[in-house]
């Protein structure tokens, strides 16, 4: 969601360090080579015995090719990423405001609960009798979820947020072919300040995607989508709070006009975090809505991965829920893993979207975040989460442009770039200006629905003491914009590892892997 | 709260700050009778020792693999994870970065993915890989899509010896996706006769080497009669630990090759996260879903690289995106590249020779057992085997010796006839000792 007007740029070059070093390296700045640059092909950091000697039993396809990749030795590798790691700014390195992606805290606790040999060394084909406190697992977050959210099931096998949505979309679709109308409700509504999962998602799966425009107050209009459901809705997609930062606040309204149409609510829960124990999706309508448990319940976001996407689904879209999923017992928990299994159980599961049981490693560090907090803590956690994002906005309200007034936001505030009009910098620049001054950018030209958008979510991570300085720090780039000190961000970053990135360089002509040299493929030979 | 810095005070200056007197004003788009007037019916907060200890109680219900003789694969391997690599990827500016956005502060993240898709592409023998899919059924699905967009059909075959969960991925999206998808009969043996279904209808074939049995399957033959259909070949693998001995799929004509890169860098979880490789041919590259990190340089001229080609991606092209999938599995693709940087060729070949060898030790064993018969004229270390009895019940008795024997297939495959079939892999891990307890086990339960 970033970067998507990135130019040209023309390097400054005031703020250029005038202290070159022999190496290139700057103290702890170093300048680190491909791994295919420096390992050696016949090297390997790993030691093992050679088999005895036995017959090989490949039946004729042994690879008579090189690999071609070397190896490193131990220190080697170790040296090289932690190097690499020195490059990347995390949420332990600084507030990392990143709006819509929930960028709070990772506690260390549910890393070495996640790596209890009992959970992490357990394979997801092994006797059921034997993993009975893996299902446990699986059983106690389903009831979290489900008590949290007000809603009747759950899948959990979802790899991620994206992968939930087409889960929740896959069970409606499932819903609308049992009332056999599988051929004429084939459109989703999707209103424009969507993430881009959600055309994708209901795309994917051949439905027809319906954009709703969004009213001046940034949210979903009910009348609006009134005027365009009908018999052929099979659902809207409505993330809420919405990607404007704001409740939809006609929710209830706008459920009732799509049921009465005979369609399907979706709820994209990216934003769950502003609402836990506040509000519950089942008491809104909600038909289903996926969890991204790297968001809300913290699971880290590991520079892009791996997520968790459990959805929730209401009564009318439970017994479509895909397989797996466990039962409680006398006996103890069972996993239910066929459709033909399921059907036992008088479900009709649409089918299966994941091979084995989902993010078991994501469900015990969520689970642990949730017994952490208990009940209290995460209703305080999204109370924070909001106060910090409202604390945020008031504070910078009269130096940057509120693109739907000055009124209370949800855990997310959103700026437009009106106020960056006829300055000569733009939002990008803004943003690059940021990692100088050692911040990870906001979320920029997301939402589509506002101009040059800037979409600040501070989690409840932060301190007051920290927030004081993030904000004293964006108000002092933002009079520096009116004062005229441009170059300070057309030219930004001049303090990361790397200047600005030429994005379009790698379009052109993308290269998307190593190759060596001539001379290192002939010795290679 | 341990996690939450804000104290009473700081709330309460915070409110006026922003001018208002409670933190329910900041709710008030809520309608009024949905909010919540009480705490959800859960537990309170909890210190760290109360919740390692439930916590705690709940991983000793279960048996992990290292405690036991250990022989279950069917599609996720137990191996040796040198401990250098949970130590890195759990550096803060890996384990708590988001998706490399913002490159100048994400070369990190980018530095390594540029690596695992020179790493993914060599093991494959194709042209390019994306920086990763959830896992290798997921990106089995995607790949099915993929070719159904390229050839501009929608039939796709699967090979009687493609893994079940893979298969039911499979059917579910195209079910959902309005494609045909037709799936052979379970093929224990590798002898299925796809050739025939291969016609100018077909999109895609989609078949596994080392198949779900353990078989080592010819690609060639296939490659062709697909490309002189106008259809693609899309090659499969659970086990990339293979890649390391065997021919890949690149060099067999597969078009895309997709895969479950768990057994390098990663622990068993219990079925997740894991990580899918997905690699292709230069020509489909704007055809594929997901990330891809390409090489660039900065305004100063130095190297240095970014995501790119993302318009093929949902944030960009919303509904006419090759896929919808934006989160992937980032860490997990940064201990895949670390353990392989480790390893190395050299290393790959060793560790694949050792999976090899202790699989063939343990079937010549198996199989001079009486009644016990292996099914498999090849395999790299997991193979299917016929026992005289129910291979579930058998199973259950050598797990109560706590001896973990290998996967059922009639757990899979619960109407294939196949209750006597249990697949059993054996890897680098288990020791002399451990198969002949296996073995022996065997011979007292039969």
């Amino acid at each position: 969601m970033l970067n998507r007007q990135g130019r040209p740029t023309t390097p400054g070059d005031a703020l250029q360090s005038d202290h070159p070093t022999f190496t290139g390296n700057k103290a702890l700045s170093q300048i680190e080579p491909l791994i295919f640059e420096t390992g050696r092909l016949e090297t390997t950091g790993v030691d093992y015995e050679a088999p005895k000697p036995f017959v090989a039993r490949l039946g004729g396809f042994e690879r008579k090719s090189e690999i071609g990749l070397p190896g490193l030795s131990e220190p080697e590798a170790m040296r090289h990423y932690v190097r690499l790691s020195q490059k990347n700014y995390g949420i332990d390195t600084g507030l990392f405001p990143l709006g819509s992606c929930t960028m709070k805290h990772n506690p260390r606790l549910n890393e070495k609960i996640a790596r209890m040999p009992g959970f992490s060394d357990v394979h997801p084909l092994q006797p059921v009798a034997t993993v009975q406190g893996a299902l446990e697992v699986m059983h106690t977050l389903s009831h979290w979820l489900l008590e949290l959210t007000g809603m009747d099931a759950v899948a959990l096998s979802p790899k991620a947020g994206a992968h939930g949505e087409l889960c929740g979309m896959m069970a409606i679709k499932a819903a609308i072919a049992a009332k056999g109308e599988a051929a004429t409700r084939n459109v989703v509504l999707v209103p424009e300040s969507a993430h881009g999962t959600n055309p994708a998602t209901a795309a994917l799966i051949h439905f027809v995607v319906k954009p709703v425009p969004v009213r001046e107050d940034g949210t979903v209009d009910p009348a609006v989508v009134a005027s365009l459901a009908g018999p052929d809705t099979a659902a809207i997609m409505l993330t809420n709070p919405n990607t404007c930062g704001l409740f939809e606040k006609d929710v209830v309204a706008i459920a009732d006009v799509i049921h009465a149409a005979g369609g399907y609510f979706y709820a994209d829960g990216a934003n769950f975090n502003a609402i836990v124990g506040k509000a519950r999706p089942g008491d809104l309508g909600v038909d289903a809505m996926h969890i991204n448990l790297h968001k809300t319940f913290s699971t880290p976001h590991g520079g892009g991965g791996p997520g968790a996407g459990p959805v929730v689904l209401s009564e009318l879209l439970a017994p479509f829920a895909p397989v797996p999923f466990v039962r409680h017992t006398e006996d103890g928990f069972e996993l239910v893993e066929s459709e033909a299994e399921a059907a036992n159980h008088g479900a009709h599961a649409f089918g299966r979207m994941t091979a084995f049981h989902g993010q078991m490693g994501m469900y015990v560090r969520a689970l642990s975040y949730m017994l952490s907090h208990g009940a209290d803590g995460l209703r305080q956690a999204s109370e924070d989460a909001v106060l910090n994002a409202n604390y945020v906005r008031a504070c910078l309200a009269d130096l940057m442009s509120l693109p739907f007034g000055n009124r209370p936001c949800m855990h997310e505030v959103l700026f437009d770039d009106a106020w960056l009009k006829d300055t000569g910098v733009t939002t990008l620049d803004f943003a690059k200006a940021m990692i100088d001054e050692g911040y990870h950018p906001m979320t920029v030209y997301f939402p589509l629905v506002v101009h040059g958008a800037m979409l600040i979510e501070p989690t409840e991570s932060e301190s007051r003491v920290s927030l004081d300085l993030f904000i004293a720090t964006l108000r002092d780039l933002a009079m520096a914009v009116k004062r005229g000190e441009t170059e300070r961000f057309t030219g930004a970053p001049y303090h990361a590892p790397v200047r600005r990135m030429d994005e379009t360089r790698a379009a052109r002509s993308p290269i998307l892997k190593y190759t060596p040299p001539e001379p290192i493929l002939q010795a290679a030979e | 709260m341990r996690y939450l810095p804000l104290s009473p005070d700081d709330r309460a200056g915070m409110l006026a700050k922003i001018g208002v007197d409670h933190i329910d004003a900041l709710f008030a788009d809520i309608p009024s009778d949905r909010l919540l007037n009480h705490l959800p019916k859960l537990p309170l907060h909890k210190g760290e020792i109360d919740v390692e200890r439930l916590m705690g109680r709940m991983a000793s219900r279960n048996v992990s693999a290292s405690s036991v003789p250990f022989f279950v694969g069917a599609g996720a391997y137990k191996h040796h994870v040198p401990a250098t690599v949970d130590h890195l990827i759990q550096r803060s500016e890996f384990l708590t970065s988001y998706t490399p956005y913002q490159p100048e502060i994400a070369q990190g993240t980018l530095h390594y993915l540029f690596e695992f898709q020179t790493q993914v592409a060599a093991l494959t023998g194709m042209d390019v890989a994306n920086a990763s899919m959830y896992d290798g059924s997921t990106g089995c699905g995607e790949a099915v899509l993929m070719a159904h967009r390229i050839t501009k059909r929608n039939r796709a075959i699967l090979s009687g010896g493609l893994h079940p969960h893979y298969a039911d991925v499979v059917r579910t999206l195209s079910a959902m996706a309005e494609a045909e998808c037709v799936t052979l009969a379970p093929d224990v043996l590798g002898h299925e006769d796809i050739l025939s279904h291969i016609d100018s209808s077909v999109s895609c074939v989609v078949v596994q080497t080392p198949d779900f049995f353990g078989n080592l399957r010819d690609l060639r033959a296939i490659a062709d009669k697909c490309h002189s259909n106008g259809a693609l070949l899309i090659a499969v693998f659970t086990e990339v630990m293979s890649l390391g001995l065997i021919t890949p799929p690149g060099e067999m004509g597969a078009d895309i090759v997709v895969g479950e890169g768990q057994s390098i860098g990663n622990a068993l979880n219990f079925g997740g996260p894991y990580v899918g490789l997905f690699a292709t041919k230069s020509q489909y590259v704007r055809q594929m879903p997901g990330r891809l990190c390409g090489e660039t340089v900065d305004a100063d001229g130095t190297r240095g690289f970014v995501l790119t080609l993302s318009t093929r991606e949902q944030h960009i092209r919303r509904d006419k995106a090759t896929s919808n999938i934006c989160t992937n599995s980032g860490l997990c693709t940064l201990a895949f590249t670390i353990h392989m940087s480790l390893l190395g060729q050299a290393g790959l070949k060793r560790v694949a020779e050792i999976n090899h060898a202790n699989a063939v030790m343990l079937a010549d064993e198996l199989n001079a057992i009486k009644g016990v018969s292996v099914l498999n004229q090849s395999f790299f270390n997991e193979f299917a085997v016929r026992l005289p009895g129910n291979a579930g019940h058998i199973v259950e008795q050598l797990a109560a010796r706590h001896i973990m024997a290998g996967v059922p297939v009639s757990r899979l495959l619960p109407d294939a006839g196949l209750d006597d079939v249990l697949l059993v892999a054996n890897t680098e891990v288990n020791s002399d000792d451990d198969r002949q307890a296996f073995v022996d086990a065997l011979k007292e339960v039969l």
